[in-house]
């Protein structure tokens, strides 16, 4: 599955930029595809969107939660709206909409958050993006989704546009290394096994994701067998991988950018205990708001790094030796 | 009783202002992001509230009950509000070039946990207004003279919640709220006119049940006059409809969206400098 050698990783395009980049292919191709963006679209990247398709674009002003509605509201009429911001704004601004406008009737709409996580870097916690996905997995029927990479990204892209039913897509701002080659398949409620292993399971989704192939690395050079799985799709969840993983490793470290707290690592939690409890450690941010700094400093500060997750394998392993 | 910063005169206050106007381009270069257009728009119409006594406040005790209070509704324009800060007394201007590092007191948008002097937490549009009611309700309710003062951008003004304060204060008549609409015509991807346009705003805001102050935002004393009209206002609350320039002062910033969110290169900043001189 992954490109190059086992371990190597060669540096793409941000996922919002393949977002940007897949919404006028869509665009092209479908002529019910329009999109709502609420003054940011030179940072979500549906510029493009706008600059091709002017009289399918619509620009909402600084009103998350009247585009939201407004996408709702094209989508129940038949369109397939995409609606698009940071993802901190776009949950969090426009969550009641998304419950009762999206949610609750089972509308097909596409909301697509950028930025999230705390690797926006300079601007601080009012932009970053780190309840997003406990915000949006809260809500039943709607379909959750973190490509890690430019190719799942474009892939995703398409898979939620032929989706019927309400999505909540995730896209960094950071460019990610290219994990994938072209034409891998991302159906909604899959994964995939990235590195084979049989020690220990590390689990993760957007850019983090490359930090945990990292983490199987070095992990793998003090003879530890870490099997890496991308859990593109948060919701629906592979509760198949997650069983095979608790049966067969006895050990799970769920890494992301995201608060712990309400993220993948509990629902992965969830599925083992309903299926094969096992021991689990959680790697993410933890019950608290980041600051200013470079991308890289905070991933560091707040132990969001390979170093972090393969010292959760090293701790999860010790207790699994213990039991 | 706690002392009020001492009144200045006109032209000692347009001489802050080039002091601000300094800083706030220095200090976004050093760090090499952030909002110059939207700090430079601000600038008179907060060095009058700081340094022309129109607020009270003291910076030797931030946390004076009856001090008045701002918020900065658009908090992307902080390195304005920091500079302030700074040049009042509240932090040190020597690390206003640390602006978006880590660990630096100056983060990217407004943060109370690193400035107790900042009366807010801000940096998601739309939140201002509400809070600045809230604060001056506070006051009322305490029997005490505090204003509140918020400052919102024509952008943030698209959102929803804004209106939804808007009816609040003037339903509960906070005549002690002064809303400051820096109007300066250009938002993030673009022109207001072309993202959301706003007119007639000023009718709106009368529709609304306020009381409507037009000045020009750029204007050492019609912004003296505003802020005195608006605390002169009893019954229902005063808002400034302040027309200005965004990147104000900076001949290659004015009128120019490109510099809503970008920072100067270090040879623009030598350019900026010599027009600040
Ligand atoms: C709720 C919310 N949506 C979007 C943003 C991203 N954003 C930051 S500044 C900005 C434009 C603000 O324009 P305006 O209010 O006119 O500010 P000014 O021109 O005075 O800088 C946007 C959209 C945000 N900070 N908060």
């Amino acid at each position: 599955m992954a490109t190059g050698t086992k371990f190597e990783l060669k540096m793409g395009a941000a996922t919002r930029e393949a977002f940007g980049r897949t919404l006028v292919e869509l665009g092209r191709s479908n002529k019910d595809v329009v999109v709502c963006d609420a003054d940011l679209s030179k940072s979500t990247m549906t510029t493009y969107f706008a600059q091709e398709f002017p009289e399918r674009f619509f620009s909402c002003g600084i009103a998350e939660a009247n585009m939201v509605a407004v996408g709702a509201g094209l989508s129940s009429s038949g369109k397939i709206a995409f609606v698009s911001s940071f993802s901190a704004f776009l949950l969090n601004k426009g969550f009641e909409q998304l419950r009762v406008t999206a949610a609750y009737p089972d509308v097909n709409l596409k909301a697509v958050g950028t930025h999230s996580g705390i690797s926006i870097g300079e601007d601080g916690p009012s932009q970053m993006s780190i309840e997003d996905l406990a915000l949006a997995c809260s809500l039943p029927g709607f379909a959750v989704l973190s490509p890690c990479d430019e190719v799942s990204m474009r892939a995703v892209i398409h898979e939620v546009a032929a989706h019927k039913g309400p999505v909540f897509v995730r896209a960094a701002r950071a460019k990610s290394p290219i994990v994938y080659s072209e034409g891998t398949r991302f159906p909604i409620g899959g994964s995939h096994e990235l590195i084979a292993g049989k020690d220990v399971t590390l689990i993760s989704h957007g850019l983090l994701v490359a930090e945990a192939i990292r983490a199987a690395a070095s992990l793998e050079a003090e003879g530890i067998s870490a099997r890496v799985i991308d859990m593109y799709s948060i919701k629906p969840l592979d509760r198949d991988a997650v069983a095979r993983a608790a049966r067969e490793t006895g050990a799970i470290v769920a890494a992301e950018e995201h608060l712990t707290d309400g993220g993948l690592g509990v629902r992965i939690a969830q599925v083992t205990a309903e299926t094969t409890p096992c021991v689990m450690e959680f790697a993410g941010v933890n019950n608290v708001y980041a600051e200013s700094g470079t991308p890289d400093e905070l991933l560091d500060k707040y132990g969001l790094r390979a170093v972090n997750i393969a010292a959760a394998a090293r701790k999860a392993l010790a207790r699994k030796g213990a039991r | 009783m706690a002392t009020v910063t001492e009144t200045r005169s006109v032209q000692e206050l347009q001489a802050v202002c080039k002091q601000i106007r300094r800083h706030i381009v220095t200090m976004i270069t050093a760090a090499k992001s952030g909002h110059p257009g939207g700090s430079l728009s601000a600038v008179e119409l907060l060095v009058s509230l700081y340094f022309g006594g129109r607020m009270r406040h003291d910076p030797k005790n931030p946390q004076w009950k009856e001090r008045d209070r701002f918020v900065l509704g658009k908090g992307h324009a902080a390195p304005v509000l920091y500079a302030i800060l700074a040049e009042a007394g509240y932090t040190p201007v020597d690390e206003l070039n640390t602006l978006r590092k880590l660990g630096s007191i100056y983060q990217g948008h407004p943060d109370r946990r690193f400035i107790p002097a900042l009366e807010a937490s801000t940096g998601s549009l739309g939140e201002g207004l509400s809070l600045a009611c809230g604060m001056a309700l506070a006051a009322r309710l305490d029997g005490s003279p505090t204003r509140a003062y918020t400052m919102l951008g024509d952008g943030e003004i698209q959102e929803g919640q804004v209106w939804e304060a808007a009816m609040f204060a003037a339903f509960h008549k906070i005549d002690n709220v002064v809303c400051i609409v820096d109007y300066n015509r250009i938002q993030l991807d673009g022109f207001v006119k072309d993202i959301m346009d706003l007119e007639p705003l000023t009718d709106k805001w009368r529709a609304f049940g306020w009381h409507v102050i037009e000045l020009d935002g750029h204007d050492m004393n019609a912004v003296n006059a505003a802020y005195d009209e608006a605390a002169a206002t009893k019954g229902k609350p005063s808002v400034l409809i302040a027309h200005t320039v965004k990147g104000k002062g900076v001949s290659f910033m004015e009128n120019n969206p490109k510099f809503h969110g970008m920072a100067p290169t270090a040879e623009e900043l030598q350019k900026a400098l010599a027009e600040l001189a």
